[in-house]
């Protein structure tokens, strides 16, 4: 259909006024403009935690255990009282923290050095790529495991800057690989060659006519990854791996005795799965919206 | 193959049958897009008509719906985004319009079948030829897999395709792109088809290669007498093969005649300026090229009365008003409002200036610009052995040399894989010659990308092929072309980088508030320009010209070819100008070498090497490719190079040409041939001239 | 065809001994003793005598060369040490929960395939319908959901409706089939929601990105049936990427299962994983990963030889 597709369908792969491009997102993209109003809601929800939660989530309540969804607790209680919807507020702000801190570390790590393996190429590129080979073969939890196990713990402001290194350090290499793909077919595109044979130095090639270039792949694996560590911090709180009480986290929330009240106390089970899926999913909505408006191969 | 005389001869008179019942008539068609930023009414009121056993031909530019209309003929539009709104289109009586999906799709592959541009990616990689030739076999004859197989062997072989129960069972891959074109032939003739339509078969092969395509494709119509449709942009495919042709423009069908009159006195100006805008194989160079200012309108809004009007040299007030379709003559249709003074020969386009002949100037003896002397570049290619990887040696290019001189155009011309854009890129510093060496002004030019070689090279710039890659998306069309003057501070600030980058614009005829432009904001042929804007910033003596004009529309090739000849005249640039179009290259180049498998076969100056080729390659080139005029067309005797380029990984023994040369002996597989004198300036290598 | 899968076999040498070199000197290089943290992670204060002990039980007093060398004769022998925690050989505790964890991956991926082929291929044949969107939904949801959670829900669901648990024990299918199905199903069937919404995204996209091939339009162009088109011409084409997918998920169904496993009380590889990781297990931690590198390496080689059965431009390289 070479007939049709005249030189405007291209446009997608430049930069246009911001404005105009959110607008567009919002009329073209409306499940990931859905999956953003969740994700804004969540982070307003993390921020202001201390004036949206109803209690506060860590003090116990003997008086109020296992209670059931009332006005007072829409969540219920826990077994030693402390109120659900408010441990679920503030555990938005641990899951956005280190899901954005450790996706944000891994990805941009990653797509260093994909970009830097892509353009010396060589051995060094060779010698990259085999590690990242290796790193590949192994689901992102076992790799997360082996790094919480060999790095212990080590709190910085109420956060496990370990745990976040365990989370980020798996999504280095998925991230290195898709960009060093990306950065390898813009090598061989015409303008780097006239930026080379303008001769140019290294570095503004890199900088200025690759980087830029890479943009897009790198918000993609950015958003995707962002809710692959939501999971992934979820599930090694669950496995008693990652945040530990007291503070609010989802997957702590499920993980120990906590499991034990099935019969008894089933908002216990729902509710903080709930929030980790809807907090994924929105993230995984916006991140596939994202790559379809980004990327001219998905478009209609 | 033979064909009797009777059906050669056709082809001069053309079927004399208009007065029988067509075979196809398509009637006011109208089809829409329905697009994210509109509808896009891609066809309007096209009507033609196919008589059983006659070429048409569907000529116009990309965009201006000759395959959309075709593609509604077959109901293979893309669903859901385009539907045919309006119009008939009767096969043999019958509206297929009307016709179910599941009727329309017994009628497809049966009575009309469809040959497809790209032979690489149009037959499925996973199921072997056989399979693919045996399909509508089976769906549409009931034959039994037998039958089948036999009718698959019977059409292999009339397509001219050898050993065909071993090719029978191969994949896709194991051909060549030409070979699968002749598999695509062999399926859209499984069944008799009444009708085929040809969407641009030939575009994606060499010129060798789409000669012999088009010749097998026309001696089988003749044959079998069966209609033919070619959809093509190529003026002299045209003028060569068809019997009657429908011109497109912007949708609509502007012009609609026999070949013969079209081609003598075309009675629409867009027609008229596309023929005289086209540079041709056969004249000599006295004058620029006429060209079609501005581009076509875009589809989703366009302008109202004659589509061509804002473009027109004729244009009059009455062109506010759509023009129909009318006959002038016997025969001939145009949808102009001054069709009748186009007739009479009272409307002309304006002579174009004439350019000074470069010939007279180079025989002063000056020292070249740049000597190539002996460059070889070979690239290893692993062909995946056992264990050790075996690897073969792809000799792109194989001992070339040739000089340019100040202020000369040398065309480097060849058909794919010839090594010309290796040469190219090597001058550019872009690819390091494994062999050789390059003098720039009489000194050694350093080779590769040091940082040395990285500033003597400065002087040399290039332009490519494809407008919309060879321009960085993320950085506006300003700070592309002011990027080298403040790098290498060719301007002492941004302000004077500003106004150069004004200057620049002008140069290359864009407009100064372009420079805020994104390149995704400008047309193909803008951003071509904005890509020499970019080139001159550096204030290059040498221009590589990597294929500049091939990625282009007709109407805009001619505009940036003047484009580049001005810019030579005023700012005496050399260039490099590498191309697979002998007719642009004739036009542009001073001196012309001809490239085959790495090697330069032939160099001469400009006429004469096209008024007296002496390489059996360059005549069989020059042969092959079609002149857009019937009546020289007529007198040429079809005469296509056989065979295929021989595959890079095995090396030919003796003279690379010899696997396809009609003259070989015994003696051109053993010796290579040298470059020899024949006259002053013009060389060739082949031991039998 | 032959020389090729030679090839691949050989591949897989240099990328095993990559993981066994990486897993040696992670544990080894990295700051800390592995010793001490083991020891001091059970709280006790550690004297050097112990310590000394330790290591000389797990041959770390020997120089780092000797040790490299007794990892890797080790590995070529099934000899993967003892673990720290139980002191059982590391092959044996990993061999005795092998078929479980085994079992399980099999059932989801038969789950998997069978759910997610007809759901991608219709989803990318509807696409844009309401059909589409519904099914594109699912499969997004099938990737939020944490599979531990899932399997609470299972688990949940199946005691406040049906007043039922999976019963406890583990017993191999020959000897109690339906003890053991109706065991094993329940995280076959969690794991499997997650595994066919990958899957059929996959197909989804790689059937949409086919039937824009020119090839399909030749096909058609042919008058073929649409269903001839589809399934002749687009969905073997597609099931290329597809199959890729399927294998790798496979191979990487155990990080699904760590948790799984411990959602059901599932005495398999995962929880052995997991038991490791807490008790900073390190011997039994290298011998698991070096389990998992091996099955990764078989897939693709298995992934391989399906590619070459399906695409002749492989077969006859």
């Amino acid at each position: 259909m070479a007939d049709i597709s005249s030189p405007t369908t291209k446009v997608v792969d430049a930069p246009r006024r911001q404005r105009g491009q959110i607008m567009l997102f919002v009329t073209t993209q409306p499940m990931g403009s859905a999956g953003l109003i969740v994700i804004m809601i969540m982070m307003i929800a993390g921020i202001f935690a201390e004036s949206v939660a109803p209690h506060d989530p860590v003090t116990m309540n003997y008086m109020a255990m296992l209670a059931p969804p009332t006005l007072e607790h829409p969540f219920g209680t826990d077994a030693y009282g402390r109120d659900v919807l408010s441990r679920i507020i503030y555990g938005a702000r641990t899951a956005l923290v280190i899901g954005l801190v450790s996706s944000f570390l891994g990805s941009s790590v990653g797509a260093l050095i994909g970009v830097a393996s892509a353009y010396f190429g060589g051995k060094t590129d060779m010698a990259i790529q085999r590690l990242i080979d290796i790193l590949l073969s192994f689901p992102i939890i076992i790799l997360a495991m082996v790094m919480v196990a060999i790095l212990g713990r080590n709190l910085w402001l109420g956060i496990d800057i370990n745990l976040v290194l365990a989370i980020a350090i798996p999504i280095i290499p998925k991230v290195a690989r898709v960009t060093r793909s990306a950065a390898l077919s813009i090598r061989e595109l015409p303008y780097i060659d006239a930026a080379r044979t303008a001769g140019f130095s290294h570095a503004r090639i890199v900088l200025r006519h690759m980087l830029p270039n890479v943009m897009a792949p790198y918000l993609i694996l950015l958003t995707a990854f962002i809710a692959q560590a939501i999971l992934l911090e979820a599930s090694l709180s669950f496995l008693g791996l990652g945040v530990t009480e007291p503070t609010p986290a989802w997957g702590l929330m499920l993980s120990g005795n906590n499991a034990d009240f099935y019969r008894e106390a089933p908002w216990l089970v729902l509710f903080p799965g709930l929030a980790i899926s809807l907090a994924v999913f929105a993230f995984n909505l916006f991140g596939d919206s994202l790559r379809d408006f980004l990327d001219p191969k998905f478009k209609a | 193959m033979t064909i009797d005389s009777q059906n050669l001869y056709r082809a001069e008179t053309g079927p004399l049958v208009e007065q029988s019942e067509p075979l196809l008539s398509v009637e006011n068609l109208n089809v829409e897009f329905v697009t994210s930023r509109g509808t896009l009414r891609a066809v309007e009121g096209v009507s033609y008509k196919v008589w059983p056993g006659e070429i048409v031909a569907l000529v116009g530019e990309s965009g201006c719906g000759k395959s959309v209309s075709s593609l509604a003929i077959m109901g293979l539009l893309p669903k859901p985004a385009g539907r045919v709104t309006a119009g008939r289109i009767l096969f043999e009586g019958q509206n297929l319009l009307d016709l179910s999906d599941a009727q329309m799709r017994e009628h497809r592959g049966r009575d009309v079948s469809m040959i497809f541009q790209e032979p690489m990616t149009s037959l499925n990689p996973v199921l072997t030829i056989g399979v693919q030739i045996m399909e509508p076999l089976l769906t549409h004859l009931n034959m039994t897999v037998q039958e089948a197989r036999g009718r698959a062997l019977e059409l292999l072989r009339l397509v001219g395709i050898t050993d065909p129960e071993r090719r029978l069972n191969q994949y896709p891959h194991q051909f060549s792109g030409g070979m699968r074109q002749r598999v695509m032939i062999a399926i859209g003739l499984s069944c008799n088809p009444k009708l085929i339509i040809a969407d641009e078969p030939t575009t994606a092969l060499d010129v060798t290669i789409q000669a012999q395509i088009l010749e097998l494709m026309r001696d089988l119509s003749r044959q079998l007498n069966i209609a033919l449709i070619i959809i093509t942009h190529n003026l002299g495919i045209v003028a060569r093969y068809a019997d009657r042709v429908n011109v497109m423009y912007a949708g609509r069908q502007i012009e609609q005649a026999r070949a013969g009159a079209l081609f003598g006195r075309p009675l629409h100006p867009y027609t008229l300026s596309l023929l005289s805008s086209v540079p041709r194989l056969d004249q000599r160079r006295d004058h620029k090229l006429a060209t079609i200012e501005g581009s076509p309108p875009n589809l989703l809004d366009p302008p109202l009365g004659c589509r061509f009007a804002p473009r027109c040299p004729f244009r009059i007030q009455q062109c506010n008003e759509e023009p129909p379709l009318v006959e002038v003559e016997p025969g001939c249709r145009s949808a102009c409002w001054r069709s009748r003074e186009l007739l009479r020969g009272d409307l002309a386009l304006k002579p174009q200036p004439a350019i000074p002949d470069h010939d007279a100037a180079e025989e002063v003896d000056v020292a070249p610009h740049i000597v190539v002397r002996n460059l070889h570049k070979h690239f290893k290619v692993s062909s995946g052995g056992f264990l050790r990887s075996a690897t073969s040696l792809v000799r792109a290019v194989d001992g070339v040399s040739f000089e340019i001189g100040p202020g000369e155009t040398l065309g480097l011309v060849g058909e794919s894989g010839c090594g010309k854009s290796t040469v190219g890129r090597i001058l550019l510093g872009l690819e390091e010659p494994t062999e050789g060496d390059i003098l720039f002004n009489g000194a050694p030019l350093p080779l590769g990308s040091r940082r040395s070689a990285r500033d003597a090279r400065r002087a040399i710039q290039v332009i490519f092929q494809d407008p919309y890659a060879s321009l960085n998306p993320r950085m506006t069309i300003g700070q592309i072309i002011a990027e080298p003057l403040l790098v290498y501070r060719l301007e002492p600030n941004r302000a004077a980088a500003a106004a150069r980058v004004t200057e620049l614009l002008r140069h290359v005829g864009l407009f100064d508030y372009m420079s805020e432009r994104y390149p995704h904001e400008l047309s193909g042929g803008q951003r071509q320009r904005a890509g020499i804007a970019r080139a001159l910033a550096m204030q290059p003596d040498v221009i590589v010209c990597d294929e500049p004009v091939s990625a282009l529309d007709v109407s805009i090739q001619g505009q940036i070819i003047n484009l580049l000849e001005d810019l030579q005249q005023r700012l005496g640039l050399t260039y490099l100008f590498v191309a697979h179009d002998l007719a642009v290259v004739r036009h542009i180049s001073t001196r012309v070498a001809v490239m085959y498998l790495g090697r330069i076969v032939e160099v001469a100056k400009r006429d004469e090497l096209y008024a007296n080729p002496q390489h059996p390659y360059t005549r069989a080139l020059l042969d092959a490719a079609p002149i857009p005029d019937p009546a020289i067309e007529k007198s040429r005797k079809p005469r296509a190079l056989t065979g295929e380029l021989p595959s890079p990984l095995n090396q030919v023994p003796g003279c690379v040409f010899h696997t396809r040369c009609p003259l070989a002996s015994a003696a051109c597989r053993e010796v290579v041939p040298e470059l020899r004198e024949l006259s002053p300036g013009h060389r060739a290598a082949c031991i039998k001239v | 065809m032959v020389t090729y899968l030679l090839k691949r076999l050989l591949l897989m040498i240099p990328t095993l001994l990559g993981v066994a070199l990486l897993v040696f000197f992670m544990l080894r290089v990295l700051p800390g003793d592995i010793v001490e943290i083991k020891l001091s992670a059970d709280g006790a204060v550690v004297s050097q005598q112990a310590l000394e002990a330790e290591r000389a039980r797990l041959g770390l007093d020997k120089p780092l060369a000797a040790q490299l060398g007794d990892w890797l004769v080790g590995l070529t022998t099934g000899d993967l040490g003892r673990s720290m925690w139980t002191n059982r050989p590391v092959y044996d505790e990993i061999a005795t929960r092998l078929p479980l964890t085994f079992q399980v991956a099999l059932m989801a991926t038969v789950i998997a395939v069978f759910v997610a082929l007809p759901m991608g291929t219709l989803s990318a044949l509807y696409r844009g319908s309401w059909l589409d969107y519904t099914l594109r939904i699912v499969t997004m949801a099938g990737l939020a959901v944490p599979s531990f959670w899932l399997g609470m829900l299972v688990i949940m669901m199946l005691l406040l409706w049906f007043d039922w648990l999976p019963p406890l024990g583990y017993k191999p299918f020959w000897e109690d089939p339906i003890a053991n199905i109706s065991l094993l199903i329940w995280p076959a069937l969690v794991i499997g929601i997650r595994y066919s919404a990958v899957v059929a995204r996959m197909m989804r996209s790689s059937i949409i990105e086919v039937m824009q091939e020119d090839y399909i339009r030749t096909a058609r162009a042919k008058g073929l049936f649409e269903r001839v088109v589809v399934a002749r011409h687009a969905m073997r084409n597609a099931m290329l990427p597809t199959i890729t997918v399927v294998g790798l998920e496979f191979a990487f169904l155990l990080g699904g299962l760590v948790v799984t496993e411990q959602v059901f009380n599932l005495n398999g590889i995962g929880r052995l994983f997991v038991q490791a990781a807490a008790n900073n297990d390190f011997t039994l931690i290298q011998g698991i990963v070096m389990l998992i590198a091996l099955i990764f390496v078989m897939i693709n080689l298995l992934i391989d030889v399906l590619y070459a059965l399906l695409d002749p431009r492989i077969r006859f390289q």
